[in-house]
């Protein structure tokens, strides 16, 4: 019988191998070589972190939440995390592997892993921050997602984190020392419920819910008009939000530690929601200061593909991770920040990753795109599939060129003006970009750029 | 002027799979054409209208639930409607409701309008994937529609009802007859989605003319730049025959 300790120096002497033959940074192969050798790794291996874990989950924000969540502790602690997105069973025993010595754990799950994963972890908080429809293919409908975090909230010993401006996480129970957290300022809301709004029906008794605002897709201050149902009250939230532009976001940040106005240099509203999940669920921690979190909120420096800039051959590309319709219906929300017509890169791709149904495309609001497009090159496997959408959504067919090939569509799209391209992808079109770029040296690999 | 009046059914609760895109097709195909488009929405507790093409989507199972009980009220409205030469598409779950009704793995029943004789039965598993068919809805005029099935139901069609065209790859009504969809006079059913219209136009224009020939007669339509859509059609097919 082989002992703990050898498998995880086999599991370790695989993630060296992997990396080496550079076939990705080990994110997820020698995580799921131990759990097969061990399966009770996880539960082995955290235990020994003495600072415990958090964990946050969510369908948007789970990759920028947990690195603000990082950037406020980072200072005073050494973290071990799941950088790089490989968010199921695998990447976090991957990364429990590869951190020694730390003390403190966070994680961010994958919505549909986490019923499993947070009992493994038995973190000390939980964060939960949305559920928006993804890839119906492989998750199967929102329902089901949401029945299993009803499962789970109210089943270990974290303190629960939930976004309270959701109706599907702000009833999810919890323990003592549940936090909620939600946006409060109309002046940043939507008209309407977005038609892509995947919950518009009260949890409890079915009526149809009344939105006194709707800051994104079905999220915002909700009541039940029949049951009396509603969003619970903000115990950290986010007022006074004002935009500038593609370069920032400031809000005042109340929290039960008291106030302060934060300047954050990410655009978009949706960013707001992450700090907010990042600040209460560092509230929920109980010993981390105020001005901790907005230093790391102020300081903060975008996670991989959310907005990052990167200089290609002396010009700027902005990428941008657009993978269901609630999140990149905010990021066309978030491009209108700025009225200048934009050179874009549209990339779909169909695989396994990404969804292989590509229907939810006609979900996403391109029509706030159409006036104010200089150039759009569309590619991946779906190149003119997305350029079908972009002709329905108004884009004049004139300016719009299908490249499948990525990196030749950068080039087009860079080579055709001055100021940034604006790259926006699905997932495996994102990790197949970045390929092509750092083999010309201009990022480093996926693995060390989270 | 020419003008296409199309009722979107339960648009709130069956939109699960971008069904706005089947009615973007349709709004986009008449305009360009200087025909007048009018889509009505029609939910719960709303009378059925008069219209030229209705169109039902596809929701979640609680939102098939919730509006299936009122569907069944609006069905002799609906058939009168059909009767009269309205064109029917219903994807989905809108195309389960087509038939008598859904079986659930508990033996439980959720009714249909019953104006077609299908009847469909919950699965042991899901059907996913990309999917082509050969239909002939006009004698001698073989096309193909691509698209993306994902369902639970197994659907099967009564003696003598055709369907919409035979499974090239993909799964279709039940993995075992061979057959996707219904198509019965001017009665299209059928899983396919992905959205369904944008990538299959020539399926758009054969519901424009059958929808418009009640009010219109028999009506001409301009060619358009398909272009970029048979280009999407073609990688559609590539990818789902590559499995």
């Amino acid at each position: 019988m082989i002992v703990f300790p050898a498998k995880v120096a086999a599991a370790r002497a695989a993630a060296g191998l992997s990396r080496r033959a550079g076939a990705g940074g080990g994110t997820s192969l020698p995580g799921k070589l131990l759990l097969r050798m061990a399966p009770d790794a996880i539960p082995r291996l955290s235990r020994r972190i003495a600072g415990g874990t958090v964990v946050v989950s969510a369908t948007n924000g789970k990759t920028t939440t947990s690195k603000m969540l990082a950037a406020m502790l980072e200072p005073e602690r050494r973290l071990c995390r799941n950088s790089a997105g490989a968010n199921l069973a695998s990447g976090v025993a991957s990364a429990l592997l590869a951190c020694r010595g730390a003390d403190l754990g966070v994680f961010e799950v994958d919505e549909a892993a986490l019923e499993a994963v947070a009992p493994a972890l038995a973190p000390r908080v939980l964060g939960l921050g949305n559920l928006f429809r993804d890839q119906l293919d492989r998750y199967g409908e929102l329902e089901t997602v949401a029945a299993r975090w009803r499962r789970i909230s109210a089943a270990g010993p974290w303190r629960l984190v939930r976004n309270a401006d959701d109706p599907l996480v702000a009833g999810l129970p919890g323990n003592d020392g549940s936090l909620s957290y939600g946006i409060d300022d109309p002046s940043v809301a939507l008209p309407d419920l977005p038609h892509a709004a995947d919950s518009k029906w009260c949890g409890v008794c079915g009526e149809r819910l009344r939105y006194d605002a709707v800051y994104l897709g079905h999220l915002g201050a909700w009541a039940c008009p029949a049951c009396g149902n509603a969003r619970p009250a903000l115990e950290v939230s986010a007022t006074g939000v004002a935009f500038d532009g593609l370069n920032g976001t400031g809000f005042t940040l109340r929290t039960p530690l008291g106030e302060r106005r934060v300047s954050m240099p990410l655009p978009g509203l949706y960013n707001v929601y992450n700090a907010l999940a990042a600040v209460a669920m560092a509230c929920a921690m109980g010993d981390v200061a105020l001005e901790r979190m907005a230093a790391g909120l102020e300081a903060f420096g975008p996670a991989f593909g959310r907005f990052e800039r990167v200089s290609v051959d002396g010009h700027e590309a902005v990428l941008v991770l657009s993978k269901n319709p609630a999140g990149a219906n905010e990021v066309i929300r978030t491009l209108a920040h700025d009225p200048a017509p934009k050179r874009l890169v549209v990339a779909l791709n169909d695989r396994i990753a990404d969804g292989r149904d590509v229907s939810w495309i006609w979900d996403v609001d391109f029509e706030l795109l159409a006036g104010g497009v200089e150039s759009v090159v569309t590619s991946g496997t779906r190149a003119a599939e997305m350029a079908v959408r972009l002709k329905y959504a108004g884009v004049d067919p004139d300016l719009v060129r299908v490249e499948p090939d990525l990196a030749a569509a950068l080039d087009t799209a860079l080579a055709a003006g001055s100021g940034p391209a604006y790259v926006l992808t699905t997932y495996t079109a994102m990790l197949e970009l970045r390929g092509a770029l750092t083999r010309r040296g201009v990022v480093p690999p996926y693995w060390e750029a989270a | 002027m020419i003008d296409l009046r199309v009722c979107h059914l339960y648009p709130e609760h069956l939109n699960i799979y971008a069904d706005r895109g089947n009615i973007a097709v349709l709004r986009y195909r008449c305009e360009r054409r200087g025909i007048g488009f009018e889509a009505i929405g029609c939910g719960p507790g709303d009378a059925l209208p008069d219209a030229d093409l209705y169109y039902l989507g596809g929701g979640q199972d609680r939102d098939q639930v919730a509006i299936a009980g009122d569907l069944v009220g609006k069905a002799g409205d609906l058939r009168s409607a059909v009767t009269r030469g309205a064109a029917v598409l219903a994807v989905c779950g809108g195309y389960q409701l087509l038939g008598h009704g859904y079986r659930g793995h508990s033996g439980d029943e959720m009714p249909g309008t019953g104006l077609v004789d299908l009847m469909t039965e919950a699965g042991p598993t899901r059907m996913i994937g990309n999917i082509t068919l050969r239909c002939e809805l006009d004698a001698a005029d073989a096309r193909t529609v691509v698209g993306f099935e994902n369902h639970a139901g197994r659907t099967h069609l009564g003696p003598g009802v055709e369907p919409l065209g035979r499974v090239l790859h993909g799964h279709g009504n039940n993995g075992a007859d061979g057959g996707e969809g219904v198509r019965a006079g001017k009665v299209i059913g059928t899983y396919v989605h992905g959205p369904l219209l944008p990538k299959n136009p020539w399926l758009a224009d054969w519901l424009v003319r059958e929808a418009l020939e009640q009010r219109h007669g028999a009506v001409e339509l301009d060619p358009l730049d398909d272009a970029l859509e048979l280009e999407a059609h073609r990688v559609a097919e590539a990818i789902a025959a590559a499995g």
